[in-house]
């Protein structure tokens, strides 16, 4: 119950550069994800601000090479 | 409906770097406390900081508390506390070594030392040559911070309260303040945390402005709790502005694009700096250009189809300069505004970037108020540092690198005044019959409306109004005719209507209780501004373009409670050095 509302609030963050790209986020891909693309995300956002950014804007990729895809979308949100 | 009660000795709301300051100061003296945040401690909006911090370690080039604090006086546009400034300034060098013996990892010099580098508004000798005073980790010194704090408090058994929000302050009949009301969101519970000292570190209010560097939880919280218990808050009228901002997101573009050769332009193509900054053009200072397109706008020849904002030119410096030194603003531009800058100009407006104003406190944390006999008295209970507070050391402006200062600096004072005051004071007073009444009114509207308004259309027209009528730069009948109309968008939000009433997990009913705090920010803003005929710092209006000392060389005190004004002096006399006199401030 209330997941997305949980993981939409999981997704207010200090930059306000990733508030706005996870928001969009949300809107377009959350409600068509997979059990495993979930774990996923929730993977990634519980990294820090500054180490998610870095890898949203491509400047690091993440060593766990399964997040590849979901990261993918991220960039492209 | 019998609410839970809990007790510690300290209840904190904020965990970003001046709440987990003094929760560390608090902990780590035996002390049980209590921290609240409405999201996880390290997605603080500290993580935001990037400059550095500021301290004259002189590590690099010779350097004097004592320069540091004549160039915060002046920064501050002479509105700063001095008292406050000399007590901070003095007390840099020391919480810079605290935070490298926590470990903080600030860049060094080959010798060991810690790495210092040059930042605006730093000077030698009282206005002399450029000084080297700001302490960084790269360009992460706030995320450093954040980390480093939050690791220490768990270490030292502070309890965080995560993804909970705080309700309203609970004050006695004789004003003191007894702990908050608090919302779990997980449950939709209603708690009262009750403690003998509570203290506000809730941040800044930013999300006020449609344009605003702020992440989206900065929604004034802790101003809007002590507004409506009564509190005044100080110094509303000065907000930072950053000229180049993403139109319609507020992100930062970085000064480097004008540095590297982009210019503005209105919708008639015209490159218009030229009018307002002859030689300077595009470089003119921060100030100069946020003016030069809020006139622009004002006088209609801003872009697009509400003909509100400007346009920012750099596809003629073409793509190798672009990706070679430009390529998180590329990044930024095709991310956020949908134009890729090496074809297109970036959409751009000025955005709300800090709040100078707060809940007034001395240096020691404590929050003072009017509300007895004198217009600085001690508010017993109720402490507030960092953003929302104004102690006041950063006046009508603040410098580059002194906001991470600041929140370390008093959250650490805040932290050993408590220590102090809870000596005295060893017991808990008794809650007052009527404690939770008025926020379980506030809670009951929401609950119950019928034919209201939608919580996020409400607030746009709040920011909407806000970004018009008290922007960057200030025009008399923008005010005039903006206090009206702030007051009309504070009509629709007490009539807020939510959609979905269940209790697990409401966000909408969070959103509905932060628009409830922005407001209380937003009113003070313009009612504030609308009444300062100055131009001071940040606060800069068309029709008095000059500081005016003899009028207005003192505090605003705005009182939520009939939206009243009252003023009180600024503290010219430091603690043990000379006052540096108001002279014209020249860069």
């Amino acid at each position: 119950m209330k997941e997305l509302e949980r993981a939409r609030w999981r997704c207010r963050r200090g930059l306000l550069e990733l508030d706005i790209v996870l928001q969009r986020f949300m809107d377009k891909h959350y409600q068509q994800m997979s059990e495993t693309e979930l774990q996923q995300l929730a993977t990634l956002l519980d990294l820090s601000d500054n180490d998610l950014w870095d890898m949203i804007t491509t400047r690091k990729e993440p060593e766990d090479t399964s997040l590849r895809p979901v990261l993918r979308l991220l960039q492209a949100a | 409906m019998a609410i839970a009660r809990r007790k510690f000795d300290a209840v904190i709301i904020g965990a970003g770097g001046a709440g987990m300051r003094a929760a560390l100061q608090l902990s780590e003296a035996g002390l049980k406390v209590a921290v609240l945040s409405k999201v996880f401690p390290t997605r603080s909006h500290t993580v935001a900081a990037q400059g550095g911090i500021a301290a004259a370690l002189g590590n690099v080039t010779e350097d004097n508390w004592h320069w540091h604090m004549y160039d915060t006086v002046k920064g501050s546009d002479y509105l700063g506390d001095q008292d406050a400034i000399e007590f901070m300034c003095r007390q840099a060098n020391e919480v810079v070594y605290e935070l490298e013996h926590f470990g903080m990892p600030f860049d060094r010099l080959e010798n060991g030392k810690i790495y210092q580098r040059p930042f605006g508004g730093q000077s030698q000798n009282f206005g002399g040559a450029q000084a080297t005073r700001s302490c960084a980790a790269a360009d992460r010194t706030g995320h450093a911070m954040l980390h480093t704090l939050y690791q220490r408090n768990v270490r030292a058994n502070t309890q965080f309260f995560i993804e909970w929000m705080g309700l309203d302050l609970i004050r006695d009949e004789q004003g003191d303040v007894l702990g908050v009301t608090a919302l779990e969101m997980e449950t939709g519970e209603v708690m009262v945390l009750q403690a003998k000292a509570t203290l506000f570190a809730t941040g800044g209010a930013g999300r006020i402005f449609h344009a605003s560097t702020n992440a989206f939880i900065n929604t004034g919280d802790g101003l809007g709790m002590a507004a409506r218990a009564g509190i005044p808050l100080e110094d509303m009228e000065f907000w930072q502005f950053h000229p180049t901002g993403v139109y319609g997101v507020g992100v930062l573009i970085s000064e480097a694009v004008r540095g590297e050769g982009g210019y503005l332009l209105n919708k008639d193509g015209e490159r218009f700096m030229q009018r307002y900054a002859p030689h300077a053009k595009d470089l003119a200072s921060r100030d100069v250009v946020s003016r030069a397109l809020t006139t622009e706008i004002k006088e209609g020849r801003g872009c697009g189809k509400d003909a509100d904002h400007l346009l920012l030119k750099l596809d003629h410096l073409g793509a190798d300069v672009i990706n070679m030194r430009l390529p998180g603003i590329r990044e930024i531009a095709i991310k956020f505004a949908q134009v890729d800058p090496i074809n297109e100009p970036i959409p751009v407006a000025p955005t709300a970037h800090y709040m100078m104003g707060g809940i007034p406190t001395n240096f020691h944390g404590q929050v003072v108020a009017p509300y007895k006999t004198g217009p600085e008295e001690v508010v017993p209970g109720f402490y507030a540092v960092g953003e929302c507070a104004c102690v006041s050391v950063h006046g009508a402006n603040r410098l580059g690198t002194n906001s991470l200062l600041d929140i370390i600096v008093f959250g650490r004072a805040a932290g050993n005044r408590i220590i102090e005051d809870l000596k005295k004071n060893p017991h808990h007073k008794p809650l007052p019959a009527d404690a939770t009444d008025k926020v379980l009114a506030r809670l009951a509207r929401l609950e119950n409306q019928k034919g209201g308004e939608n919580v996020a259309q409400v607030g746009t027209a709040l920011r909407k109004t806000m970004q018009a009528h008290c922007g960057v730069f200030r025009f008399a009948d923008m005010l005039k005719q903006g206090v009206s109309r702030i007051g009309e968008v504070a009509e629709r939000v007490a009539q807020t209507e939510i959609g979905d009433k269940s209790r697990v997990f409401n966000t909408a009913r969070i959103e509905a209780l932060e628009l409830d705090n922005l407001v209380e920010v937003a009113l003070a803003t313009m009612v504030s501004a609308e009444a300062r005929n100055e131009s001071r710092g940040a606060h800069a209006r068309d029709d008095f373009p000059q500081r005016d000392d003899d009028k207005w060389l003192k505090h605003t005190l705005y009182f939520s409670a009939g939206r009243r004004l009252d003023y009180k002096p600024v503290r010219l006399k430091p603690l043990t050095v000379e006052s540096f006199p108001p002279k014209p401030r020249v860069y």
